[in-house]
């Protein structure tokens, strides 16, 4: 009923300012319709100018209102790159942006009709016509060039030495996968997925999964200062790896492998303390529509020390150790200083 | 009887001098409701079936965003007209995910194919291309009303695909598959996919059939005089969509038939190494990414295929209301070329992140960016045609000059997108829907209205009404930049779209707020619409009539057509054209235009 009531109440509006608008014309007829036209196209006119200023303020407006709101600068060495690389952007199409922006707004007001006013029959100039599309192509190239050294440095090959990281996306959620001490991802196939003791779909028979460490939340822990490569998978539908912190992104796609590389610059510490946010959180996205869930596929980052991965690194045990626990002795033996040793120990035989 | 219909309208058809039939009181054989407005093979009226259809999906589309807005800025309200409206998928007034992602899939395919292809492209190439070249109607009218009707039954099944019990297709308007392939990812890619992707063929066999005939036509049926270099840039636009069209929607059906397949006859185009509902699937060496370069070979065309009805209009209505010339006629002609054949070597820039060889990643980068010259040359040339003219504030010349406005802010930020380095980390955000809502739908939307006002007086011999224009302009434009300026921000902060919900993000929590201002000013720009709905129906029957047959005095063809023109467009002669049709200069009396069809006077140049 109310839904009723409330369209009854729009088409109301709708006849009312129709009939205003008519009745407006009726005047126009009453004073003549071409000085009613002049002195509406003169209010038009100056209405151009003060679009163009509310419009102006508006922007200024907004930036002020975002400005808090925007996350912290980029927290990887590409991001710096990248936020670089914006800003050049953003100067250039913003000079593009206002000047243009002005004279639409300026000829309107300036060009309005008036009485003998006599318009200038110009059809074409070579000249003019050459100038601006040269200029576009010269500031075209500019940003190509700056674009494709970027490119070219962000997807270039890791460094070696870089940690190697697995995340393999499904719905709805992530999963990371760690070398373990071989440094060595071990081979995964899709059928021998199962949710009970394989998420990943591991092939026992590679060796080198048997110390792979998994985590079903899909954390990432980083090194500050250190190069990582992730190997990016899916498990079903296509995800996307949102590292919005790092300014990269990169989709996963069942059946493909796509790789991402590049280094953290602060820790989760550090940025927690630059933000002044105690909350603050390095968050991946999935950034690839993928059903249902797609908004809550969520995981986190954490960027640390060395000495914090280590001894994170050292309380791990191997997903193969997790899933056959008949294969390994319970001892929970006490965590030893040294990590590389209590690793040693974990690794099957 | 509708058969004999026809073939006596044949007969009289074929006879250019007996067209006076057609007159009102003068109907010797008054032609049945159904063949003049239902089954008619009159451009005209199929274009204005074209434009009312559009206008229905138009509405709906945009109520899909106001429901999907209500979600988005109010997450922890509930709303009880989403129950009335969506039932058992909004129980309780507070929406399920699956119907949110539903309407923003269902939301983005009518907007882009049904509203700015079918009802844009398909109103004003079949209305103005026989009028501005001086024919009688298309080269095909039968494949023109089989154009129609194919867009309509596809309407028709799209629509039913709300009601399906799985829900319409919800994996967004680029379906990717295997998400879209696999009835068990989501509930949409059940019989909703399936209904979503037959629509889809028959929009493309109703766009291939337009578009050919829209080709055929400007090629052969220009009346005498008109060379292609006399012809409103309008025609030139159209022409060119048509082209772009027909070499890249076939591209698409292939994929929509492919994946068809992939869902129901057991093949693995698009699959390969899917574990999905506890099992693994058998299927085995198909690329998930093959589906995206077929859709974006037509996905990226598409864009131009929206785009350059509005340029070609806004073009032609600039000119006219400013009474001058346009700037650089031949500049305007080979920059729509440039376009047009960037266009189909600019496709994987939607792809730069799905891992693709980032050799061939820069290729594209540099193509994409090219793309700027020939926008930016049309954007100096709009300036210039402004420059020292005679400005008329009609609706359609604010409208226009509102395209020229957004046309300038989407564009520019098309450049942060084209550039890999940039959209890597902007791809899929906001800033992707502020870039292509304000360049290829708002702007698309200003260059369409500025047509409709421009020439519903040609449709209907009627004005529509102006003082409901103006605020339809200045709301529309005004909360077009609220709506879509500060989704940039949210874009470069990384805020994904395509979420239901960001209220559990640390990361983009922060813009709730905004959020919620966003969708009230859509709600506002939405019954604004209705607005100009309203004004365009309640005008075709009480809008000021038409006196003067050329009310903009315009010097194109179409305005020497009767005001109530018949099928066949003039009576007697068509009219031989002697001028381009910018000849916006005195006439030598007091007249500051002179139509196409004026002979050159002693010593005048041809242009």
């Amino acid at each position: 009923m109310s839904g009723l009531l409330l369209v009854l109440l729009v088409a109301l509006i709708f006849v009312v300012l129709y009939q205003v608008s008519r009745s407006s014309e009726m005047v126009a007829s009453i004073q003549g319709e071409e000085v009613f036209d002049k002195k509406r196209n003169k209010w038009l006119g100056y209405s151009m100018l003060v679009l163009y200023v509310a419009f102006m303020a508006g922007i200024y407006a907004c930036h002020v209102y975002m400005m808090p709101l925007m996350g912290p600068a980029a927290a990887s060495d590409h991001g710096v790159q990248y936020d670089m690389m914006f800003t050049v952007t953003l100067v250039v199409t913003g000079i593009v942006f206002l000047i243009t922006q002005l004279l639409l707004f300026w000829f309107a007001f300036k060009y309005q009709r008036r009485d003998n006013q006599k318009t200038v029959f110009f059809s074409h100039s070579t000249k003019l016509e050459l100038i601006w599309t040269t200029i576009p192509a010269l500031a075209m190239a500019v940003l190509v060039a700056i674009g494709l050294k970027n490119w070219f440095a962000m997807t270039s090959s890791a460094p070696k030495g870089a940690m190697q990281i697995e995340m393999v996306g499904k719905q709805f959620n992530w999963i990371s996968r760690y070398p373990g001490p071989d440094g060595v991802l071990g081979k995964r196939y899709f059928t021998n997925i199962n949710d009970q003791d394989n998420i990943l779909g591991l092939d026992w028979k590679d060796a080198k999964t048997k110390d792979d460490i998994v985590l079903a939340t899909g954390e990432l822990r980083l090194v500050k200062g250190k190069p990582v490569e992730l190997i990016i998978g899916s498990r079903d539908v296509i995800h996307d790896v949102g590292l919005s912190h790092f300014r990269l992104k990169m989709d996963a796609v069942p059946g493909i492998t796509t790789t991402l590389w590049f280094t953290p610059l602060y820790t989760t510490e550090e940025m927690k303390q630059k933000t002044g946010n105690p909350n603050f959180v390095y968050e991946v996205s999935c950034d690839q529509m993928c059903g249902r869930g797609h908004y809550s596929m969520r995981a986190v980052v954490i960027v640390e020390t060395q000495a914090e991965h280590d001894a994170w690194l050292a309380k791990q045990q191997s997903y193969y150790a997790q899933n056959h626990p008949e294969e390994f002795p319970v001892t929970p033996a006490p965590a030893p200083a040294d990590s590389a040793k209590k690793i040693t120990m974990n690794t099957p035989k | 009887m509708s058969n004999e219909a026809t073939l006596h309208h044949h007969d009289v058809h074929s006879d250019d001098h007996s067209h006076g039939h057609h007159d009102h009181g003068h109907h010797e054989h008054k032609q049945h409701f159904l063949t003049k407005y239902v089954f008619s093979q009159d451009h005209k009226i199929i274009s204005r079936q074209f434009l009312i259809t559009g206008i229905f999906w138009a509405i709906a589309g945009g109520l899909m965003s106001v429901f999907f807005r209500l979600q988005l800025g109010f997450p922890d309200e509930t709303f009880p007209i989403l129950q009335k409206f969506l039932g058992e998928w909004a129980r309780g007034g507070k929406m399920d995910p699956e119907m949110y992602y539903g309407l923003v899939t269902i939301h983005g395919t009518v907007l882009v194919f049904f509203v700015l292809t079918g009802g844009l492209s398909g109103t004003f190439s079949n209305f103005l291309i026989p009028l501005q070249i001086g024919a009688r109607d298309m080269a095909s009218p039968f494949l023109n009303m089989l154009s129609y009707w194919f867009f309509a039954v596809a309407g028709v099944i799209m629509f039913a695909s709300l009601f399906a019990n799985t829900g319409p297709a919800s994996g967004g308007w680029t379906s990717y598959p295997p998400l879209s392939a696999l009835k068990e990812a989501s509930m949409g890619s059940g019989i909703g996919m399936d209904l979503w992707l037959v629509s889809m063929a028959l929009f493309i066999v109703s766009s291939l059939l337009g578009g050919l005939n829209y080709i055929v036509t400007i090629l052969n049926m220009r009346t005498k005089g008109m060379s292609m270099t006399r012809m409103p840039l309008t025609i030139w636009a159209f022409l060119f969509t048509a082209v772009l069209g027909v070499l890249s929607f076939p591209v698409l059906l292939s994929a929509a038939v492919l994946l068809l397949f992939d869902r129901h006859a057991g093949t693995s185009f698009f699959l390969s190494e899917v574990f999905i509902a506890g099992k693994a699937l058998p299927n085995v060496g198909g690329s998930a990414i093959l589906f995206q370069h077929l859709f974006w070979f037509l996905g990226h065309p598409e864009v131009y295929i929206i785009m350059l009805p509005a340029m070609g209009m806004a073009s032609e209505i600039l000119s006219t209301h400013s009474r001058k010339p346009i700037f650089g006629y031949f500049a305007m002609i080979l920059s729509l070329i440039g376009i047009t054949v960037l266009a189909f070597l600019v496709w994987a820039h939607h792809m730069f992140v799905t891992g693709m060889s980032p050799f061939l990643g820069g290729v594209f980068v540099l193509l994409t960016l090219l793309i700027a010259i020939p926008s930016a040359v049309k954007v100096f040339n709009w300036l210039t045609t402004i420059w020292k003219g005679n400005i008329r504030f009609t609706v359609p010349m604010l409208f226009a000059l509102g395209f020229v406005s957004l046309f300038i802010s989407g564009g520019l930020t098309g450049l942060f997108l084209g550039n890999s380095a940039l959209d890597i980390h902007l791809h899929d955000t906001y800033f992707v829907i502020a870039h292509f809502h304000i360049v290829m739908g708002i702007s698309a939307f200003f260059g369409m209205f500025a047509g409709i006002y421009h020439w519903f007086p040609k449709m209907y011999g009627r004005f529509m009404n102006n003082t409901m224009g103006y605020i339809h302009f200045f709301i529309t434009f005004i909360g077009a930049y609220v709506i879509f300026w500060p989704m940039h921000y949210e874009g470069v902060a990384g805020m994904p779209r395509r979420y239901y919900d960001y209220s559990s993000w640390e990361s983009f929590k922060q813009f709730a707020d905004l959020n919620q201002m966003i969708s009230v000013a859509a709600i506002i720009v939405f019954f604004a619409q209705l607005l100009f709905v309203f004004n365009y129906f309640v005008s075709i029957w009480k809008g000021k009539k038409l006196m003067d047959g050329n009310p903009w005095k315009a010097n194109s063809l179409e305005w020497t057509t009767p005001i109530h023109p018949g099928h066949g467009n003039w009576e007697g002669e068509i009219p031989e054209v002697h001028r381009w049709a910018y000849d916006y200069k005195d006439d030598g009396n007091g007249n500051d235009f002179i139509p196409q069809n004026v002979p050159l006077r002693d010593g005048e140049e041809s242009h």
